[in-house]
């Protein structure tokens, strides 16, 4: 009749046995308290920033007039802000412009380097190593060494100010990062897979598409949560290839806020969250996706 | 594999990502390389080639020198002080209480804002009269230290870089949280029984162990510092000389004077630097795995 949970922690023999259990069971609680309190004080602090924001979001005109410490919580608090912020600042058609750019270029990227991923994981050829350098280190290279090229370019192809235009540039660089980690995922997977799916006479677009992506899934997830994120919080590019209003990115129109509402903190703050939100919920649904394709390379020696 | 043409399969897999990078990523390389060596000005006016005069040009000009020790100076700050506090704090959470999912996962939130975000929250902390900064400073009697953080020349690429560790940090502490996964705890054990203290156990056992998380750590981060620009633009608008990096000086020498020649050579010169770590981080990445 014996348990698991008796099996690993054993029955205490003597009453200093019991003792020595009891002193240990308390330090074992002190530690925990310390370290609640000192996990919550780091986080506290570490988001201070954050907490401003929130703070000075939800205040009205006339409390950050009369009390200008923007760390101090509010009296009252109010959305008039964030309502201000949304239609008076623009940035209801800012974060509908940003859906628009961001969500095709991360399909179009994982879509395409999902292909290039396949044929660097899979074919042994002559130049394999060498294209996959090609993209890593392309992932890595200052982004001011391709500015003016694609702007030039953007701009004699009609691009500039086009949702398109800044799309394609984004499908187009994100390429180096999402190939190097897709083809790290697809060559964890057994190579007897494919070679099985051949010799029953399946097309390699079909082994692809039918038997490889599926499988990938997952990373395919991992990536496109980490590329949502980045193409969002994107500013330089919107920078570069978008100067009119209306097809502003969020980053951007915050950008711009800041000289168009200077006093009104509570507006450019209360851009700052709505800006925030979905990338932030994006990381909040998938954390773990987002995680392990942030800690590549990080793991294994 | 098709014996014949082994190499006529993976070329239509890779066609399309291959000339969409050859278009937007290496064809531009090339052509900053070129405008580098000429004197364009603005999209209308002929080229011409004036050799390496741009770069004789950039050798002596101060906007560019302050640029150049700026950058190093993010480089140094974001090696010397991320790497150990991330560290520390991935130590710190590494444990199995209940909920510390939760600490981490709210720590880790700088690191999904944006650089715009990122930085209008922090013109407000340091705004001189009622920022949170000069605030606390005063309130806990240190008035003395109080400053005009982004007004004055000899604190702004300081404060600038505060605010790129106060990102950089949850991120090196996710890299080491993932790279502590791999410390087997029977190692520990061993080294515990064996009567080490907590310090030797760090630095004979875990700190060993973590070494490819310190090296993605270190590479990224001074990837990362030779690629500041959101934060200078955001919070200086790039204006002061102060402030300015490479990457920034690149963009108001190109987009705001129409100087393109000048802009591409600081760009290339920026290009270079980078790709040593660059070369070295995909040595490191790619070295691990056995040979095709």
């Amino acid at each position: 009749m014996s348990s698991p949970a008796m099996a690993t922690h054993p029955r205490p023999r003597s009453i200093a046995d019991l003792r020595l259990q009891r002193r240990r069971r308390l330090k074992r609680g002190t530690l925990a308290v310390v370290f609640y309190a000192g996990a919550s004080a780091l986080v506290l602090v570490w988001l201070i920033p954050v907490m401003i924001t929130v703070f000075t979001a939800s205040k009205s005109m006339s409390e950050l007039m009369s009390s200008p410490f923007m760390w101090a919580m509010p009296e009252t608090w109010t959305s008039e802000a964030f309502l201000q912020a949304w239609s008076r600042a623009g940035m209801s058609r800012y974060i509908l412009n940003s859906f628009i750019i961001t969500v095709p270029s991360v399909a179009g990227t994982l879509a395409i380097a999902s292909l290039g991923a396949f044929a660097l994981a899979f074919y042994r050829f002559r130049f394999n190593r060498t294209v996959l350098i090609i993209f890593v280190a392309g992932m890595l290279i200052p982004f001011q060494m391709l500015m003016i090229p694609v702007f030039r370019m953007s701009d004699r192809l009609g691009l500039i100010n086009t949702y398109r235009g800044v799309s394609l540039f984004h499908i187009a660089f994100q390429l180096g990062f999402c190939v190097y980690f897709l083809r790290n995922f697809l060559r964890t997977l057994p190579y007897s897979l494919i070679e099985a799916t051949r010799i029953d006479g399946a097309r390699d677009f079909t082994i692809f598409a039918r038997i490889i992506m599926p499988l990938a899934l997952p990373s395919l997830a991992a990536l496109a949560v980490l590329e949502f994120t980045w193409i969002w919080n994107d500013l330089l590019w919107s920078l570069v290839l978008l100067n009119q209003n209306r097809v502003m990115t969020v980053t951007q129109g915050l950008a711009n806020m800041q000289g168009q509402f200077i006093t009104n903190y509570n507006i450019i703050a209360a851009g700052s969250i709505i800006a925030a939100i979905p990338p932030l919920i994006v990381f909040l649904m998938f954390q773990r996706f987002f995680i392990s394709g942030l800690t590549l390379g990080a793991e294994k020696g | 594999m098709k014996r014949h043409q082994p190499w006529l399969t993976p070329l239509k897999f890779l066609v399309i990502p291959l000339v969409m990078y050859s278009i937007w990523v290496i064809a531009p390389i090339l052509q900053s390389m070129v405008f580098s060596l000429t004197d364009r000005s603005s999209i209308l006016i002929q080229q011409r080639y004036v050799g390496l005069a741009n770069f004789f040009r950039l050798f002596g000009d101060r906007t560019f020198h302050l640029a150049l020790w700026n950058n190093l100076q993010w480089m140094i700050g974001f090696i010397v002080i991320p790497i150990p506090i991330g560290l520390a704090i991935a130590m710190f959470f590494n444990q199995n209480y209940p909920g510390t999912k939760w600490f981490k996962t709210a720590f880790f939130i700088p690191m999904t804002l944006s650089y715009a975000v990122i930085g209008t929250i922090w013109v407000w902390i340091y705004h001189p009269n009622f920022g949170a900064l000069n605030t606390a400073l005063r309130t806990v009697g240190l008035s003395e230290y109080t400053r005009q953080w982004l007004g004055d020349p000899r604190y702004m690429t300081r404060a600038l870089i505060a605010v790129g560790i106060w990102r950089q940090v949850p991120y090196v502490m996710i890299l080491y949280v993932a790279g502590l996964k791999n410390v087997p705890t029977e190692l520990i054990e061993v080294a515990m029984i064996d009567g080490a203290n907590w310090l030797q156990r760090f630095r004979n056992v875990v700190l060993p162990m973590l070494r490819p998380a310190t090296v993605v750590a270190m590479t990224i981060s001074i990837i990362d510092s030779l690629r500041a620009f959101d934060i200078v633009y955001v919070m200086t608008n790039a204006q002061p000389r102060a402030a300015q990096v490479l990457a920034s000086y690149m963009y108001t020498s190109s987009f705001q004077y129409q100087d393109y020649g000048y802009g591409s050579a600081i760009a290339v010169i920026q290009f270079f630097i980078t790709l040593a770590f660059i070369l070295f981080y995909v040595n490191i990445t790619l070295k691990r795995e056995e040979q095709f």
